[in-house]
C-alpha cells in the first residue's frame, strides 16, 4: 500500500541518509580534487570518528558536543598525518596514494578492533522524543537525526563560505583546478594539500560522530559508507563539490525508497546500475570536467 | 625446515626479477647471466617440486592457493599492460568458478571441459563489459570496473536460481580422479591438486609470456605509454586494450574454475571487494614491470602474512603489521619488489655508471 505518510517518511529518512553522505562524499571529494588521491580509508576515517564520540561521550560521560568537537580535531589530526607522511612522497604516483590508503585502512581497523573489541556498540543518544512534522500522526523523526541534519548543513554551509570567501578557499580551488598554474601563482601546493587532507578528515570524522548514536558503531563500519560515497562522488563528478552534495540527495532518496519498497541488495544494484548509467552517458559525471590526459 | 621451503619460493622470483630486469648490464652479458638464470630456474623449480611434502596440512592447503593466485596476478598484469587497473578483476575469477560450477552441476558436462568453457564464459562477459568500460579511462575506470564487478556480484547475492544466493554453490564434482602405475590420484588431495594447479598454471604463464613478448604484447605497451601516437599510426587502441581485458579474463577464469573445483563450495563473498585489494596490493608492491614482479609480491606478501604473522599468535593484529609492511613496501621500494635486486646491487656497486645505464634501459 503506498500512502502519503509513509511516502513522507521515506523522504525523511533520505534527508537524513543524504545528510551524512554528502559530509563523507565532500570530503573525499576534496581530498581527491586537489590531491589526485583515491582515500579508500576514508570510511575508516568515519569509523574513527564514531569511536571518538563513544570514548568520550559514553565512557567518559562528557558532553556529546565535545565528543562531536574531539572527533573532528582528532581524525583531523590523522588526516595530517596521513598527507604528511603517505600521501606526500607518492604524488606522482596515482595508484601509489591508494595503497597507502589500503594500508591505514588495514591499521585503523585493527587498532579499532585492539581498544574496543569486534562486538558493536549502540549508543544511546542525549536527545530523546521524536518530533510530530506538520500534525500528521506518524509522521515523526527523532530529535537525534535532526541534530545530524542541522549539522550537515552547517557545517557544509560553513565549508562552502570558506572556499568561496577566504583566500586559502580560492587557493584551495584553484590547486584543484590546476596544480601547475596554481604553483606558479605562488600557492604552495603542499600547503594546500595538507589543508585539504585535514578538511576532508574532519568532515568524515564529523559524519562519524554524529551518525555514532544512530547506527550500531563496530571496526568494519566503514564498508557500507565508502561504497556509497565512491558512487556518489562518480555520479556528482569527481571534483565537483556541489555535484557530491546534489548526487549524495539523489542517492540517498533512491536508495531509501528502494529499500522501502524492494530490499536492501536491490538498492544496491539500482545504486550501482545508477553510477553505470551516469558514467556511460557521461564517462565524467554529471557536474565534473573531462580529465586532461 | 619449512622456513627453507618459503625462503626459496621468495628467493627464485626475485632472482629472476633481477635479472630479467637489470638485464645484461649488471647480470654481465653471455655465460655468467645464463648461469645465474639456471640456478634461480632451477632453485624455483625444485622448491616448488618438493614443497607440499616438507611443510603442514595446512600449509599445503595454502600452496595450492597461492599457485592459483599466481595465475590471477599473472593474468592481471596482461590487463595492466595497457595501463588501466580494473576493480573487476577478482569478479571475472568468479564468473569462471560460477560458470564451470553450474556446467558440471545442472547441466551435467564433464569437468575439464566445463573449466576451460568457464574460461570463455569469462572471456564473454568480460568482452561484453568492455562496451561500456573502455569509454572511460582511469580513475573512472578504476571506480567503473568496480561498478561492473559489483553488479555481477550481487546478482549472484540475490538469485537463488541459479547461482545459491548468499550460500552460493555447494559439492561442485572434483576433477574425475585415476589411477597411474598403480598410484592412485585423488583430487581432494591438497597434494595431488598442487601438482595439477601447477601444470595448468605454468602452462598458462608459458602462453602468457608468449603473447607478451609477440607482436600483441609490443603494441599493448604502445597503448599504454604511446596511446595518441599508437591511435595516429592506426593502432585501434581501444580494440587493443579489449584483446588485453578478454585476454587475461579468460585466464582468470581458468583460476576462477580450478578454485571452484578444489574448493568444492564456492559463494559471493569468495569474490568481493576486499579480495580485489588484496589482488592489487600484490601486483603495485610487487610491480607490474615483468612477468616476475606480481608473482614475487604475491609469493613475499602471502608468506609474511599467512606464514610469518600467523607464527607469532597476534592473529587481531595481523592487519596492523600487514598494513604497516604495505605502507613501508611503498615508501622505500615505490616501484615494487622487483627492484629489490637491482637496488642492492646499486648499493654494493662500485661502478657508479654501470647502475647510471640500468636506470636509462629500465626506465625508457
Amino acid at each position: 500500500m503506498l500512502d502519503g505518510a509513509l511516502l513522507l517518511q521515506t523522504c525523511l529518512n533520505a534527508i537524513y541518509a543524504a545528510s551524512y553522505l554528502s559530509l563523507i562524499a565532500v570530503g573525499l571529494v576534496l581530498i581527491f580534487g586537489v590531491m589526485r588521491v583515491v582515500n579508500f580509508a576514508h570510511g575508516e576515517l568515519y569509523m574513527v570518528g564514531a569511536y571518538a564520540l563513544f570514548w568520550v561521550f559514553s565512557q567518559n560521560e562528557l558532553p556529546f558536543f565535545l565528543g562531536v568537537a574531539v572527533a573532528i580535531v582528532g581524525v583531523g589530526l590523522i588526516g595530517l598525518i596521513m598527507e604528511r607522511a603517505l600521501f606526500r612522497p607518492m604524488r606522482d604516483n596515482p595508484l601509489g596514494g591508494l595503497i597507502m590508503s589500503i594500508g591505514v585502512l588495514l591499521m585503523l581497523q585493527a587498532l579499532a578492533v585492539q581498544a574496543f573489541g569486534v562486538r558493536k556498540k549502540s549508543i544511546p543518544g542525549p536527545y530523546h522524543g521524536s518530533i510530530e512534522l506538520f500534525g500528521i500522526e506518524g509522521l515523526t523523526i527523532s530529535a537525534q537525526r535532526l541534530v545530524v541534519i542541522a549539522f550537515a548543513v552547517v557545517l557544509l554551509g560553513a565549508l562552502w563560505a570558506f572556499l568561496k570567501r577566504s583566500k586559502l578557499g580560492w587557493a584551495l580551488r584553484a590547486v584543484a583546478q590546476d596544480p601547475e598554474a596554481a604553483s606558479l601563482q605562488g600557492i604552495s601546493i603542499g600547503k594546500i594539500s595538507m589543508l585539504a587532507m585535514v578538511l576532508g578528515a574532519a568532515l568524515a570524522g564529523a559524519a562519524g560522530a554524529l551518525t555514532a548514536t544512530i547506527v550500531p558503531t563496530g571496526p568494519y563500519m566503514g564498508h557500507s559508507v565508502i561504497i556509497a560515497a565512491f558512487i556518489v562522488i562518480i555520479v556528482g563528478g569527481v571534483g565537483s563539490l556541489e555535484g557530491a552534495v546534489i548526487a549524495s540527495i539523489l542517492y540517498a532518496f533512491v536508495a531509501t525508497f528502494v529499500t522501502t519498497f524492494a530490499d536492501g541488495v536491490i538498492a544496491d544494484i539500482v545504486g550501482l546500475l545508477l553510477m553505470f548509467a551516469v558514467l556511460i552517458v557521461r564517462p565524467h559525471g554529471l557536474f565534473g570536467k573531462p580529465e586532461r590526459a | 625446515m619449512s622456513y627453507l621451503i618459503w625462503a626459496l619460493l621468495i628467493l627464485a622470483p626475485l632472482l629472476l626479477a633481477g635479472l630479467s630486469q637489470a638485464g645484461g648490464a649488471v647480470a654481465g652479458r653471455g655465460p655468467q647471466r645464463t648461469m645465474w638464470l639456471w640456478i634461480a630456474g632451477v632453485v624455483g623449480f625444485a622448491a616448488l617440486m618438493i614443497a607440499p611434502h616438507l611443510v603442514t596440512y595446512s600449509q599445503q592447503e595454502l600452496l595450492v592457493f597461492l599457485v592459483i593466485n599466481i595465475l590471477i596476478v599473472a593474468s592481471y598484469r596482461l590487463l595492466t599492460l595497457t595501463g588501466e587497473f580494473s576493480l573487476a578483476h577478482v569478479v571475472i575469477v568468479g564468473v569462471g568458478a560460477y560458470g564451470s560450477a553450474l556446467l558440471t552441476k545442472q547441466v551435467g558436462v564433464p569437468v575439464p571441459i566445463a573449466m576451460l568453457l568457464g574460461a570463455a564464459i569469462a572471456g564473454l562477459v568480460a568482452f561484453i563489459l568492455s562496451f561500456p568500460l573502455f569509454r572511460m579511462k582511469g580513475f573512472y575506470f578504476l571506480i567503473g570496473s568496480f561498478a561492473a564487478g559489483e553488479v555481477i556480484r550481487l546478482l549472484w547475492k540475490r538469485f537463488r536460481e541459479p547461482f545459491g544466493g548468499p550460500k552460493g554453490i555447494k559439492l561442485i564434482p572434483e576433477f574425475p580422479g585415476f589411477e597411474l602405475f598403480g598410484i592412485p590420484f585423488e583430487f581432494y588431495e591438497p597434494v595431488t591438486f598442487y601438482y595439477f594447479a601447477l601444470i595448468i598454471v605454468g602452462l598458462s604463464l608459458w602462453l602468457l609470456w608468449r603473447i607478451e613478448n609477440s607482436r600483441i604484447g609490443l603494441t599493448f605497451h604502445a597503448v599504454h605509454w604511446q596511446d595518441q601516437l599508437a591511435d595516429s599510426l592506426g593502432v585501434n587502441t581501444r580494440r587493443y586494450r579489449t584483446l588485453a581485458f578478454v585476454i587475461a579474463s579468460v585466464f582468470a577464469g581458468l583460476a576462477g574454475a580450478l578454485l571452484a573445483h578444489y574448493l568444492g563450495t564456492i559463494n559471493p563473498n569468495r569474490f568481493d571487494v576486499d579480495e580485489m585489494v588484496y589482488v592489487l596490493i600484490w601486483v603495485i608492491v610487487g610491480g607490474t614491470a615483468t612477468l616476475w614482479g606480481p608473482i614475487v609480491g604475491l609469493i613475499v606478501l602471502t608468506v609474511i602474512n599467512e606464514v610469518i604473522l600467523r607464527e607469532l599468535n597476534v592473529d587481531e593484529l595481523r592487519p596492523l603489521f600487514y598494513g604497516a609492511i604495505l605502507i613501508l613496501a611503498m615508501l622505500f621500494l615505490p616501484s615494487g619488489l622487483e627492484t629489490l635486486p637491482r637496488k642492492i646491487k646499486e648499493r654494493f656497486s662500485r661502478d657508479k655508471k654501470a647502475a647510471d645505464a640500468v636506470e636509462l634501459t629500465t626506465s625508457q
